[in-house]
């Protein structure tokens, strides 16, 4: 039991990253029908905000330290970051210390302002063009975006931690009354679980209860009534874009201690979430959260090895070529999944009939 | 002559075949010790990732530029085509002959599979169903199925492979019936310096035969088909045409241009690994097919000829080269222009490729063909647009 | 026994009867009208006649064999050839290649890898074509790419599309919906002309009376999923169960 549960916690915090980036992507082709191939790379800007922002909490200049002296004697030279001097000595280094959140705040307007670009700059001028050229043009994006980025911060992945505070475990199990060190869970990602269902939770609230987000609903629901319902539909199309710009953009931040941000993780991330909208139902937000939690629990469950041999040893398939390939199968599983749902249940978990389907 | 009814297209294909023959020549335009040289692309690897890669886009093209199917999984078509020859090498011996049946083969069977299941949906669904086989064999090709790809380590030919059809003095490297790839003949003239390699000429004229192949589908009924399928499938139906054999037919097809793209990718270089499968590769060919023009006959040819091109001058381009272009400039403005510019060039060649991608897409949606089209249109207003022989090689953009 | 045989076919859509035990039969190289009300199920009833619907219970034959369970191209492949509300014609091509889909759709069946010969070369299909187009007075117009047509055009092209295949039956779903008066005349002129010219059936939903009486030799009058009468136009004009079924419904 103990042991199920951590395989469920730990498929979460993917999950997690999957279900928002999900979330993003059918608010973007629910109201404005366009498939966003960049959606990753805003998940990436969004992770590459915690790294600027912990860069420029981190920019320091070189003092002689005249306490300190090196191994020649010389007095010592200390870096000395400019928080220091600016907000004092304890101030200072707990602004650096809290980096990533406090790129929650930063990554926001960034978010925000990239979202607003990109879809008055070229996504608007692609709502009545094919499919295809729109999966096309943004797959372009995504590559320039991507290749910016390494520009500018090379190829190589860049640690960034969490607070200090955050970077222990919890053991989980005692809460729960399990025996001590049975459930033992990064304190990390159990904030970034809870992160990720306040900003579900503000986007579904958002949606149900503003005026605003009865409109995109309606809009959803039948796409021809959009037209009919807003007298600035173009502005309303421009805020969600920046609203799915944004969580994808927090989902990117909160990411970063968990997985070391690196240029191309905007594309590894977006087969996967492409594979959650679809198993989740084009178009139906609750599916994409759903399908999101499902299937990162799934991967997890199937990257354990005592889960693997027990089925193994369960199905009778020790030393046939099934075992290998079952030993092997959290690479592909998420892939195997979408297949069959794909071709068993072409509308997904919850997801409504005709969407996209030609 | 050749079959083709229409002058229009015997006249592309002598003018492709012209082309690829004298390639070797056309491509090293600037004497070698000129200060030009640099653009200069005659290598053999250059040209014969060109006629590879314009092979690979003509079949892709066959698919999309025909059907309108958006397939983002073709690269796993090249690397089990890749795979498979790599085999033939070591089970065989390095001869390239069978290497390149048994990769079309395998690349065919493997397209079939996959192309049936994928094809029970359309749009955006088939797209995201290739995507998702593709990743799942890249995946499989470093997991479960390492003793079939040897892994990370890539599939190579060892001195301990069986090699049974190897004679005692067979070369050493891949070779058709004793003339090795990898050897050339230099011609000097003056300051010219011509290099007409063995495996480029191999890769070139199966390029031109899968070329006219290409033409020969355009034209016939079932290219027709094909382009019905594109425009209106509700009609076909209803026509009493089933739109599925035929789709599936035109993936294949392609699926087997692109199995011989990676035979021959092996047979130039008998080294293989699972990255040849990431689906960013199958967007590289969606990307050459789309910037040269899908839908047309020169397209994917044109396109994959300027992307190898422009990725090998790009990437040839560091900071120290710049900065001797720019020496002529002002300091601080040397510098400045070659910060910017090395920001697209080198490394930054990728960041230019998605650049010119997006450009092409906006602007030019028939890619560069259709760009061709208009620049002739406006030099010869009086000629009428009745002409119905070019009319099929005229791509009109897509709806 | 008609060329088309409809007995006891039943169509629900969740909890709504959209067809009740409709009974048809089409005469051999009639015109046949399907008249009734908005809803009254006559698009359904044509669906299934076409193999786009399968219905929940009955027979539907044609030419003596059963339509059931096969596919739309199947079906077509069997003579039946069906004309859209709004035209769909390949809009990507040109007039003549729209025409030449369906001669080869004729000649090679659902399916054939016909690689070798080019198309333009095939003289004797081409020849087809060409004659078909003169025939809707569209010869002109053969190098045209399809989408730059007028509405009018369209639908002329479609119905060009459909005899080009000398199907032995021609459905119809309310082909001048939406037209001017003298669109709507001349899509009658052009029934009227392909009905002298060649053996065809033709089975035509319409709510414009006026091509009805102008076209029908036979009417059935379809009310909330069952034929109420089935009768010559004359007959029909003064029925009163018609009359009802039109005021008394639906207006
Ligand atoms: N696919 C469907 N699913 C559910 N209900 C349907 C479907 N198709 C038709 N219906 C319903 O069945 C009934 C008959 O529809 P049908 O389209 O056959 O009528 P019709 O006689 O063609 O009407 P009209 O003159 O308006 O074209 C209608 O109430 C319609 O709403
Ligand atoms: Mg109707």
């Amino acid at each position: 039991m103990d042991a199920f549960l951590l395989q469920i916690l730990n498929g979460l915090d993917k999950g997690s990253a999957y279900a928002l980036i999900a979330l993003g992507l059918t608010l973007i082709f629910g109201t404005l029908g366009v498939v966003n191939f960049a959606h990753g790379a805003l998940f990436m800007i969004g992770a590459f905000c915690a790294v600027t922002l912990s860069r420029i909490l981190g920019a320091s200049y070189e003092v002689i330290d005249p306490t300190k002296t090196d191994f020649l004697g010389n007095p010592a030279k200390v870096q000395m970051p400019y928080v220091n001097d600016w907000f004092g000595p304890v101030a200072g280094p707990a602004l650096q210390d809290w980096a990533v959140p406090l790129a929650i705040l930063f990554s926001i307007p960034v978010m925000l302002l990239v979202g607003w670009i990109m879809e008055r700059g070229l996504i608007k001028h692609f709502y009545k063009r094919p499919h295809a050229d729109q999966i096309l043009v943004t797959f372009g994006l995504a590559i320039t975006l991507q290749e910016i980025i390494r520009n500018f911060y090379g190829a190589n992945p860049i640690q960034t931690p969490a607070p200090e505070a955050f970077t222990g475990s919890v053991d989980f199990g005692v809460w729960l009354g399990f025996a001590e060190n049975a459930i033992i869970y990064p304190e990390w990602r159990l904030v970034y679980f809870v992160f990720a269902g306040i900003v579900i939770a503000g986007v579904f609230a958002f949606l149900q209860f503003t005026t605003f987000g009865m409109v995109v609903r309606a809009g959803m629901a039948d796409r021809e009534t959009v037209g009919l319902l807003g007298i600035n539909i173009d502005k309303k199309f421009t805020i969600m874009f920046g609203i799915a710009a944004a969580v994808a953009g927090l989902a990117g931040v909160m990411y970063a201690p968990i997985n070391s941000p690196n240029y191309h993780m905007g594309m590894d991330f977006l087969v996967l979430s492409f594979v959650v909208v679809v198993v989740g139902g084009m178009g139906s937000l609750p599916g994409a959260v759903l399908a999101g939690f499902l299937l990162g629990i799934l991967e997890s469950f199937f990257s354990n090895s005592s889960f693997k041999g027990w089925i193994i040893e369960n199905l009778y398939l020790d030393g046939t070529f099934l075992a290998s390939f079952i030993q092997g199968i959290d690479q592909i599983i998420i892939y195997l999944v979408a297949i069959v749902i794909l071709l068993t249940r072409p509308r997904g978990l919850m997801g409504r009939k005709g969407v996209m389907e030609d | 002559m050749f079959g083709l009814s229409s002058k229009h297209d015997r006249t592309i294909l002598i003018v492709a075949t012209l082309f690829m023959l004298l390639a070797p020549v056309i491509f090293n335009l600037f004497p070698e010790n000129s200060a030009l040289a640099f653009f200069n692309g005659g290598y053999p690897d250059l040209m014969q990732r060109f006629a590879i890669f314009a092979i690979l886009a003509t079949g892709f093209n066959i698919l999309f530029g025909l059907t309108g199917y958006l397939s983002f999984g073709h690269a796993a078509f090249l690397g089990v085509g890749s795979y498979s020859a790599v085999w033939m090498f070591k089970l065989l011996g390095y001869n390239v002959l069978p290497a390149i049946l048994l990769s079309i083969v395998v690349a065919g069977l493997f397209s079939v599979v996959i192309g049936y299941i994928s094809l029970r949906r359309s749009g955006i669904y088939f797209s995201i169903l290739t995507l998702a086989f593709a990743e799942m064999s890249y995946r499989l090709a470093y997991s479960v199925l390492t003793p079939l790809t040897n892994g990370e380590t890539g599939l190579q030919v060892y001195n301990s492979d069986p090699q049974v059809l190897a004679g005692a003095n067979s070369p050493t490297s891949p070779h058709l019936f004793g003339i090795e790839m990898s050897s050339a003949f230099d011609i000097n003239l003056g300051p010219w310096q011509f290099t007409f390699p063995v495996g480029y000429y191999l890769c070139a004229i199966l390029m031109l035969i899968s070329f006219y192949i290409a033409i020969r589908i355009f034209r016939s009924p079932f290219g027709l088909m094909l382009r019905a399928i594109k425009s209106n499938q509700t009609r076909m139906t209803y026509t009493g045409l089933n739109p599925k054999p035929y789709t599936l037919a035109a993936f294949v097809i392609s699926g087997m241009y692109a199995g011989l793209a990676g035979g021959l990718l092996a047979s130039m270089d008998p080294l293989t690994g699972a990255e040849r499968m990431q689906w960013t590769a199958s967007g590289e060919v969606v990307i050459m097919t789309v910037l040269g023009g899908a839908g047309t006959l020169l397209g994917p040819i044109l396109g994959a000829g300027v992307i190898k091109y422009l990725e090998n001058v790009f990437s040839k381009m560091n900071e120290t080269l710049l900065e001797t272009w720019f020496a002529f400039l002002p300091d601080s403005l040397q510098h400045a222009v070659v910060w910017v510019l090395s920001k697209f060039t080198g490394e930054g060649w990728h960041l230019t490729l998605g650049l010119i991608f997006m450009v092409v897409i906006i602007f030019l949606p028939g890619g560069l063909v259709e760009g061709g089209q208009r620049i002739g249109k406006r030099f010869s207003r009086r000629k009428s647009s009745g002409n119905d022989d070019d009319n099929a090689a005229a791509s009109e953009p897509a709806e | 026994m008609g060329i088309l045989e409809v007995k006891g076919v039943n169509k629900r859509f969740g909890g709504l009867q959209a067809l009740g035990d409709v009974n048809l039969s089409v005469q051999e190289n009639t015109v046949h009208a399907i008249i009734g009300p908005n809803g009254a199920g006559k698009s359904t009833l044509l669906n299934c006649l076409v193999g786009k619907l399968i219905p929940d219970s009955g027979s539907v034959s044609f030419d003596g064999q059963s339509v059931l369970g096969r596919s739309p191209f199947a079906i077509n492949q069997m003579g039946i050839s069906r004309v859209f509300q709004t035209p769909e014609i390949f809009s990507d091509l040109t007039v003549l290649e729209n025409v030449m889909i369906p001669c080869f759709a004729r000649r090679d069946g659902t399916f054939k890898l016909n690689g070798i010969r080019s198309v333009m070369s095939q003289n004797d299909m081409r020849a087809k074509a060409m004659a078909m187009l003169e025939d809707v007075n569209m010869a002109d117009k053969a190098t045209m790419h399809a989408a730059a047509m007028s509405r009018g055009d369209k639908r002329r092209l479609e119905m060009a599309m459909c005899l080009v295949q000398d199907p032995k039956m021609l459905l119809l779903d309310e082909p001048t919906a939406g037209m001017a008066r003298a669109d709507t005349n001349n899509t009658i002129d052009l029934l009227k002309e392909i009905k002298e010219k060649r053996n065809i059936t033709i089975a035509i939903i319409e709510h414009d009376m006026h091509v009805v009486f102008s076209l029908a030799e036979r009417i059935t009058v379809l009310a909330q999923g069952t034929p109420l009468v089935e009768d010559t136009p004359e007959n029909i004009k003064g029925h009163p169960k018609v009359q009802e079924a039109y005021l008394g419904g639906n207006h």
